[in-house]
């Protein structure tokens, strides 16, 4: 408990002032103020990962942001650990650089003694990201709520619940009553349950502070990453499979009740829809935190692309409600995804017998 | 648009696996701290209530059961209670009838022996009075005579025949 709140404070006192002595040092591209409002970049650089957290750009065109540590690993140069704050503005720093432009638009790449990029060389770049920053924060927070919630148990032990354990016991009784046990069955489900809760919590938690616009670690468009939806249901897929049981596995090589020629047909399709199912979870939740994003931040667009104040009202009141709609939503694919994975889980794991 | 759709729709290879560690911290760190303790209250919970109900209904049943037993109970008692009283007032009534049949038995009894009793005594009476009216008899026919008779056996017979001609049980 008192790590968790230390480590806060550090963040705390640590990025702050960062991001206050950020906007000293780049003031060169003034005059981008006065370019023409491109809305879909605007939108596009919001929602996608970075390596720094921009705050906002100043009328003189310096932009007030956090910069985030990168992380690289070529094969040639081995390991560099260096503050994003070098490459910002394309600036080249130990022959990387952030491309703002093209192909690799957001992506540091590899360069040659002349300076153009070299496509051969391998580069890994495991930066704490943008996202990778909303994530820490938002499991920060998980674990403070969850480890705490878990403390108050051993206090109170069985009698009836209270303080944080009333809101957050319902929503964990949801999950179990309501996801894993008619899915798994009352056999099965508490294996599966520790799982099945976290992804709930995780998903729930990112979504939820993905719609918090400001301040930073709130905003990051964490659930609305590919990669990080990816990562989730490639949990479900492995899950899935690993439990699998033999009748699953049949039913995928064997799958009764086909004549043997169709086998051939048959597996590749069966093959495809094991892939498809947490290709779904991906997508799904990907698309929907996404396109939530896409419609909150088009709808703040349209004061700028109409470059006038009355439309501000009409805008925000869109934004308002649009929120409303994407607070249900955060909710609405946490259980999607969670019970969607329960149900996966489910038709893997169970025998024979269920299977019809 | 197509090469920003092209960034937003491949996962970059950094981030998937910061998500992989962050995600696995969480899952193992909450599974292990939170989750088994959390369900595992929150069932022993349930249990509890469970069975605490289940008793319940056992304790209400057996209520139930004792209270149809105490009437049962309550119902016999008052069953007996009749059949004793019943008894009681047969007995009592008997006794009465009983004594009141004795005493008047015994009145009887006393009646006749008290009625035998005069008989005998008037019977006495009545050989006291003859034996008196003989005496008498003799003294006044002797003084009638003028001569004293002899109390011989003859005269004596001779009144006893008179005294026996007159019938006492005229008077």
């Amino acid at each position: 408990m008192q790590f968790v709140k230390a480590s806060l404070l550090f963040l705390l006192f640590t990025i702050i002032p960062a991001a206050l002595t950020a906007q000293e040092e780049h003031g060169s591209h003034a005059g981008r103020a006065e370019e023409e409002f491109d809305a879909s970049t605007f939108i596009m650089d919001h929602i996608a990962d970075s390596h720094e957290w921009h705050i906002l750009t100043r009328k003189n065109g310096e932009s007030v942001a956090i910069y985030l540590p990168v992380i690289l690993y070529s094969a040639e140069k081995g390991w560099d650990v260096f503050s994003s704050r070098q490459l910002a503005h394309g600036h080249e720093y130990k022959g990387y650089r952030l491309e703002e432009e093209g192909d690799n638009k957001g992506r540091i790449v590899s360069l040659n003694e002349d300076g153009t990029i070299n496509e051969e060389a391998f580069l890994l770049d495991l930066s704490i990201t943008k996202t990778v920053v909303g994530l820490l924060f938002s499991v920060i927070i998980g674990l403070w709520l969850f480890l705490s919630l878990s403390r108050s148990y051993k206090k109170t032990g069985i009698s009836h619940p209270r303080g944080i354990q009333s809101f957050l016991e319902p929503i964990i009784l949801f999950v179990r009553d309501d996801i894993a046990i008619p899915n798994l069955g009352e056999d099965k489900y508490e294996k599966y349950m520790s799982y099945l809760l976290t992804v709930f919590f995780f998903i729930l938690l990112n979504n939820l502070m993905g719609l918090v616009p400001f301040p930073p670690p709130f905003g990051a468009n964490v659930t609305g990453n590919i990669a990080v939806t990816m990562v989730l249901a490639l949990f479900t897929f492995f899950i899935t499979q690993i439990n699998g049981s033999k009748s699953h596995w049949r039913h995928v090589f064997a799958t009764p009740g086909v004549p043997v020629w169709l086998l051939p047909v048959m597996i590749p399709v069966e093959i495809i829809g094991l892939f498809s199912k947490p290709f779904a979870l991906m997508v799904r939740l990907f698309a929907n935190i996404t396109a939530g994003h896409i419609i909150v931040l088009s709808l703040v667009c349209l004061i700028f692309i109409f470059k006038s104040l009355f439309v501000a009202p009409v805008s925000i009141a869109f934004v308002i409600f649009m929120d409303c709609l994407e607070l249900l939503v955060a909710f609405l694919q946490t259980y999607v995804f969670t019970l969607l994975s329960a149900l996966f889980i489910s038709l893997a794991v169970k025998g024979e017998e269920e299977h019809h | 648009m197509v090469l920003l759709a092209n960034s937003l729709t491949s996962p970059a290879i950094g981030l998937v696996f910061w998500t992989t560690i962050i995600f696995l911290m969480f899952f193992l760190i909450l599974k292990k701290f939170a989750w088994k303790p959390i369900l595992k209250a929150v069932k022993a919970r349930d249990e509890m209530i469970k069975g605490s109900l289940a008793s319940a209904e056992k304790a209400r049943k057996e209520m139930a059961r004792l209270q149809s037993d105490n009437e049962a109970i309550l119902r016999k008692a008052r069953e007996e209670r009749e059949i004793i009283l019943r008894e009681a007032r047969d007995i009592r009534d008997k006794l009465i009838s009983e004594a009141k049949g004795k005493a008047s038995e015994e009145a009887e009894k006393v009646v006749a022996k008290a009625r035998a009793g005069i008989e005998r005594e008037k019977i006495a009476a009545l050989g006291e009075i003859r034996k008196q009216v003989a005496t008498l008899s003799i003294e006044i026919a002797s003084k009638l005579i003028g001569e004293k008779l002899e109390k011989s056996g003859e005269q004596e017979k001779l009144i006893d025949n008179y005294l026996k001609e007159i019938d006492f049980t005229k008077n």
